[in-house]
């Protein structure tokens, strides 16, 4: 009887001491490798396309990481289209989801806003709502965009008074084209292989 | 040769059937002049050049009509002379067929020269040596010289070696692609061109030797070669290596490794290693700049294939077209057409005729189908590894083929899929008939695509962020200075209280002021409102779908008009008002301070008042007249001003009679007021009392804050009380003056 | 736009898949004669039997995934696998252990990975380990004795075909027998070499009739290594490894199988040749390759000299199956330009 008492003080007390070892291990795991910051919201940042346009209902990219960080969906996001939507998944482990229609669509090229500059008064009401600055301008003069900053983000569109900016698809240049990837051999065999394969050429 | 070279070798590499023959049986001939000529400003890698010729202008052959932007560009050159018919966008020869902007030169058939001159007259000086590195690379810069080997690599930049030490020049004559050959006819025929292009290159990169690699199934090219090294007697310098036969030994990193044994690390240039590497066309062209002056505006062109009868090579102009040079050679139309341009390995079918020749363009070639059978249908990758048997770089295609077909494109990066160079030799073994090469292009493509948006995404970040700190700064002074305007506010607001105590009247001033600036504000919304209105209007009126909104627009636009009427009316009565108080002000101010009973200054006063008054009402008399609707404002105004100038009058009297009061006596009114406002601060501290007890009972510890509530509002008090007692004096005294 | 534009390059060797298919089921040709010469005709039924059940079975899959059955009959992957099979199976296996085998190899093994090109597992050996594990008797006792050993001719083709289509099974009673592998590891337990050697079953003969067959194989892959359809490193690396795990462990001929019976006996020369190298489950690196044979070697001298099965080939190729993508990420060649090679996976962002 007693013995199998002493096996039961002896388990139980290894089991105490193997937690208590652990737990401080943990604890001090915790306090030594402590992590500043809040790296996630950091990564889902940076798989964000950064437009700024706030389509997503948030005042731009880094306050909708945040959310994201706090449970909302990740399907908000058009101008990242499905190739976020799956990258943000992969990075969360979840399911992805379908782009969310209320937010708009995914563009399938990039957009950069141009300025009709002969139609612009000057009214630098686009300046003011261009998130990343890329409009340049002072009151009562022309203004412009920089192509190179613009994200296409469509916010300067709105606000202005006389209609004069336009966005613009960006054309591939010789710089900027490349092959796409040649259609798989079994979906050929359906067509004329003979003919000139129209998605290889474009 | 009479150096020994020991040869190495590079891993893999294909034997295609080489198909030279067909366009070495007759010399280089020239192609003429074609009626036309299309010259794509961007012919070569880097920026393209600017135009600086206008259309209509006449042009002479080596004639500069664009220049080059920026360091890795080159300038362009006409080929012959005419006139420049136009300079728009035109289809480029690129596999892309994109349009881009081309200067089309309508030919004159003179080909009258520019007149030019070799460098050395130029810089009047005997021998080559005399002229230095720096000017060498300066002058093939202005002569448009682009590596002529297929890239187009600005030659002046690749020269540009700095603080390298360079220790062997080689010139690239390996020629491996099936089909072309454009530089063996030229080692052949021009030879010494080649070499004495050598001689320069050697003085500009101070290399102490000069490989010139060619394969050795070009045994006529060797033989040129070395006669024409007999005849500048350069035997020692330059040694003609022949190279075993295998694709891709032209390859610039593959044929550094066959000569030297290095290899070029990735990612970086020969330079690095102390080798540069030249195409032997490029060297020719390089010779003709510096001797004779004359810019690169032809080149040899390989035009073969079974569907030309007169296969051969063609000195042809820049820009001259495809169509002309396919005819030329006499080219049969075939029921599948395809023409491609470059060499069957590398090159690209070219997406119509329409095109011109550029500086990289070695070779046409029109195959029927019969010889060379369009690819089969791929089948699925068996991972066999003949595509890294192949492979000159010694990568694993079949694995990247895997990473890009599924868009792993980490992986195939960590496969180091940038260091393939496209050379086609994995798609040649494939049993499976993949077309890798197209994969990896796609993959290379989407990977930088992807860099680029990473970038652009970055950069888009902290724009962002820094508009944001710059937007919360802002806010920040703002509410600074919003904070330290109230702060001066309460400050005049306590001072004039103060005032008001001693028996200040001007209390108008402030008050007036932020009453204006309310009005102005609301005037100014008003504004706004009414300019959206009529915008709205005007698009209405402009949209014939929304005409049934014009009429609600309208009446809007007409009640917003009212408003800013009625508001305008306001501002002018507050304008006036304020006008007024500030005229008081100094009045007020000058019974404080100095001597408040001077007549003087009281006579002043009341003058000023009455000059005012005057003022009004001459206004008034002209807006009656006008039958504006500020009458009754102005008549307002002046209504006080009228009272004002009374009250100066009494004041100056009273002071002329010399018992004028210090300050103006507390009328009744005011008194209880005063006895009123004490009652309720007696109220106020008999309840914070109550608070404080209440407190003190509870152990709160509020106890304190609000024992210090009593203590203020006790000293409130007090402070009334003696407010009280003064003013009552003063009734008191003034009614006794006036008795 | 009139003219064609595909992407470089625009010409191709001779080469294709059905070809390098169609030249490895030839090149085992002289192991399918010396089998048929010296086990009799069970074998030719067999691989003419297995033939057709895998064409049969991948044409059927390929109908249900609505694939083109034609384009990928002729791809040539299913005959070969089909020919693989019917060497690799006992003489006198009955005719459902075959089609069961071929069937599972092609529709489990292949299709239901996406085709041919897809699959993790070497088909052949699949199906071969289903019947091994599922009919033990049959795959053990069907095997035939060459007529070395006999000292008599074969078995009649018509009889053969009894045994079988027919079950007759009796019939072969005379002329089957356990293989020397197998016989050789039973029997050394419990007596010597010499001993051994003097048993019926081996007649004087130590590898019975198997070398043939072995160097026949042997043959046959060398004319695939000189016409560059496979490389010389897995067999190499396999027979290498096989060899040095029997010098270095088994010299004892009195307790273990000697050296001649590893490497001419049993399926170590198909093994090497013809199933190690399919390129689809091999690694494809050139130090992947000669890791990858050597595991084959090691696993297949430790089974048959520790493990209940007297021949291990298939499940020495499918255990290094698994281990094939993880080769390839560390084997990966030093590229041209690189200091050193870049291996291991990459490192997530």
């Amino acid at each position: 009887m007693s013995a199998a008492l002493w096996t039961i003080v002896i388990a139980i007390s290894v089991l105490a001491i193997l937690a208590t070892l652990f737990g401080a291990l943990l604890g001090f795991a915790a306090v030594r490798f402590k992590v500043e910051g809040n790296p996630i919201v950091d990564q889902i940042n940076n798989l964000l396309p950064q437009t700024q346009c706030g389509q997503c209902g948030f005042p731009g990219c880094k306050p909708y990481a945040e959310a994201i960080a706090g449970g909302e969906k990740i399907n908000k996001c058009p101008p990242g289209g499905e190739g976020t939507i799956q990258s943000l998944a992969d990075l969360l482990g979840v399911e992805p989801e379908p782009l969310d229609a209320e937010h708009g669509a995914e563009k399938d090229v990039p957009h950069v806003a141009v300025i009709r500059e002969d139609e612009c008064i000057g009214c630098t009401k686009c300046i003011q709502a261009c998130p990343v600055d890329a409009i340049l301008g002072a009151a009562k003069q022309m203004h412009t965009v920089i192509a190179d900053e613009c994200t296409g983000c469509d916010l300067c569109v709105e606000p202005c008074p006389v209609d004069c900016i336009d966005m613009v698809p960006v054309a591939k240049d010789k710089n900027t084209w490349y092959w796409q990837a040649p259609t798989s051999g079994v979906e050929l065999i359906a067509t004329d292989r003979h003919q000139p394969m129209a998605g290889d050429a474009a | 040769m009479t150096n020994m070279i020991r040869l190495h070798t590079f891993n893999g590499g294909i034997h295609p059937a080489e198909n030279k023959d067909q366009s070495t049986s007759r010399p280089i001939a020239s192609a003429g002049i074609p009626s036309e000529l299309v010259l794509p400003l961007h012919q070569h890698i880097g920026a393209a050049a600017q135009p600086v010729v206008a259309v209509g202008d006449k042009v002479l052959k080596g004639q500069l009509i664009a220049e080059a932007e920026g360091f890795v560009s080159v300038p362009l050159h006409a080929p012959t002379s005419g006139t420049i018919a136009a300079i728009e966008p035109r289809a480029v020869p690129h596999a892309s067929g994109l349009e881009e902007l081309c200067i089309v030169i309508r030919s004159d058939g003179a080909d009258e020269w520019i007149t030019h001159q070799g460098l050395c007259q130029t810089l009047n000086v005997e021998h080559l040596q005399d002229i230095t590195p720096r000017q060498l690379v300066e002058h093939i810069r202005s002569c448009g010289i682009a590596g002529m080997g297929g890239a187009g690599f600005p030659t002046s930049v690749k020269l540009n070696i700095g603080k390298q030490d360079i220790h062997t020049l080689i010139l690239n004559g390996a020629e491996c692609e099936p089909y072309i050959t454009a530089d063996d006819m030229l080692m052949r025929e021009r030879a010494i061109e080649v070499v004495k292009g050598a001689q320069i290159l050697l003085h500009i990169v101070g290399a102490k030797r000069c490989l010139i690699g060619v394969e050795d199934n070009k045994p006529q090219a060797i033989d040129a070669l070395n006669a024409a090294l007999v005849e500048v007697n350069e035997q020692h310098h330059i040694d003609v290596v022949a190279i075993p036969t295998k694709y891709p030994s032209g390859g610039e990193k593959q044929l550094i490794k066959i000569l030297t044994g290095e290899e070029v690390p990735s990612g970086g240039i020969p330079a690095s290693i102390g080798i540069v590497c030249q195409n032997v066309g490029t060297s020719a062209a390089i010779y003709r700049a510096v001797e004779l002056g004359e810019p690169l505006i032809s080149r040899v062109i390989t035009v073969t294939g079974d569907s030309v009868a007169r296969a051969g090579n063609y000195d042809a102009m820049i820009g001259t077209p495809v169509s002309y040079l396919l005819q030329l050679a006499g080219y049969q139309q075939q029921k599948r057409e395809r023409v491609i341009m470059g060499g069957p390995m590398m090159g690209f079918a070219l997406p119509q005729l329409e095109l011109p020749v550029i500086k990289t363009s070695n070779c046409l070639l029109a195959p029927t189908e019969k010889e060379l059978p369009l690819n089969d249908v791929a089948m699925a990758c068996i991972r066999c590894g003949m595509c890294s048997e192949a492979c000159p770089a010694e990568l694993l295609p079949q694995q990247l083929y895997w990473f890009s077909k599924s868009q792993e494109f980490d992986k195939a990066e960590q496969h180091n899929i940038f260091d393939c160079i496209e050379c086609g030799a994995c798609s040649y073994v494939c049993p499976s008939h993949i077309p890798l090469v197209q994969y990896y292009r796609y993959a290379k493509g989407a990977i930088r695509d992807e860099r680029a948006a990473q970038a652009k995404a970055e950069k888009a970040r902290l724009r962002f962020e820094e508009r944001q700190a710059r937007k919360d700064r802002e806010e920040a002074e703002k509410e600074a200075r919003r904070k330290a305007r109230a702060e001066a506010a309460e400050k005049a607001q306590q001072e004039k209280k103060a005032a008001a105590a001693s028996g200040d009247v001007a209390t108008a001033a402030p008050a007036a002021s932020e009453e204006l600036e309310k009005l102005q504000k609301k005037l100014d919304a008003a504004q706004t409102a009414k300019a959206k209105t009529q915008d709205k209007l005007d698009a209405a009126k402009a949209d014939e779908s929304m005409a049934d909104k014009i009429p609600a627009f309208e009446a809007a636009l007409v009640k917003t008009q009212d408003k800013i009427k009625e508001l305008a009316k306001e501002i002018a009565a507050a304008k006036k008002a304020a006008k007024a108080a500030q005229a008081a002000e100094p009045a007020a101010t000058a019974t404080d301070k100095g001597d408040p009973n001077s007549p003087e200054r009281l006579k002043r006063k009341w003058e000023t008042a009455q000059g005012r008054l005057d003022t009004a009402l001459k206004r008034l008399e002209q807006a009656k007249a006008e039958g504006l609707d500020t009458v009754d404002a102005l008549q307002a105004g002046i209504d006080k001003q009228q009272e004002r100038v009374d009250e100066a009058k009494a004041a100056y009297e009273a002071a002329l009679s010399g018992d004028a009061p210090a300050a103006p006596a507390p009328s009744a009114e005011e008194l209880d007021a005063l006895r009123k406002k004490i009652l309720a601060q007696e109220d106020r501290v008999q309840k914070m009392q109550e608070r404080h007890d209440m407190a003190k009972a509870d152990g709160l510890d509020t106890a304190d804050a609000l024992a210090m509530g009593v203590q203020k509002q006790l000293d409130k008090l007090q402070q009334l009380q003696q407010e009280l007692t003064a003013a009552e004096a003063l009734a008191a005294n003034a009614n006794n003056g006036a008795s | 736009m009139g003219l064609l534009t595909l992407s470089s390059p625009h010409t191709h060797g001779p080469n294709s898949t059905s070809k390098v298919m169609a030249i490895v089921a030839l090149a085992t040709v002289p192991g399918l004669i010396a089998m048929t010469a010296l086990f009799g005709w069970g074998t030719l039924i067999n691989v003419v039997l297995a033939c057709a059940v895998a064409l049969a079975s991948e044409a059927a899959i390929l109908l249900l995934r609505k694939r083109p059955v034609s384009f990928f009959l002729k791809d040539n992957s299913a005959l070969l696998t089909g020919v693989l099979l019917g060497l690799a199976l006992p003489p006198f296996a009955p005719f459902w252990v075959t089609a069961v085998a071929t069937s599972f190899a092609i529709v489990f093994s292949k299709q239901l990975y996406g085709g041919m090109g897809n699959n993790p597992f070497n088909p052949a050996m699949v199906g071969y380990a289903l019947v091994l594990v599922s009919f033990p008797v049959q795959m053990t006792t069907a095997w035939a004795l060459s007529t070395q050993m006999t000292g008599a001719p074969a078995m009649g083709f018509a009889d053969t075909l009894s045994v079988i289509f027919a079950g007759n099974a009796h019939l072969a009673d005379a002329f089957s027998g356990a293989t020397p592998l197998d016989a050789y590891k039973h029997l050394i337990a419990k007596s010597t070499s010499d001993d051994v050697l003097a048993q019926a079953t081996f007649n004087g003969w130590l590898n019975g009739g198997w070398e043939w067959v072995n160097i026949a194989f042997l043959v046959g892959g060398v004319l695939l290594i000189l016409r560059r359809i496979i490389t010389w490193h897995i067999p190499v690396a396999m027979l290498s490894a096989l060899t040095l795990c029997s010098l270095m462990f088994g010299w004892d001929e009195d307790m273990y199988t000697p050296l001649s019976l590893h490497l001419l006996s049993g399926a170590t020369m198909l093994g090497a040749f013809f199933i190690a190298t399919d390129p689809v489950t091999a690694s494809t690196t050139p130090l992947g390759k000669l890791i990858y044979g050597a595991g084959i070697g090691i696993l297949l001298f430790v089974i048959r000299t520790w493990g209940a099965y007297p021949d291990a080939v298939a499940f020495a190729v499918l255990l290094m199956n698994f281990a094939a993508p993880f080769i390839d990420a560390y084997t990966q060649p030093r590229t041209y330009g690189h200091s050193k090679a870049r291996r291991g996976l990459p490192e997530k962002k």
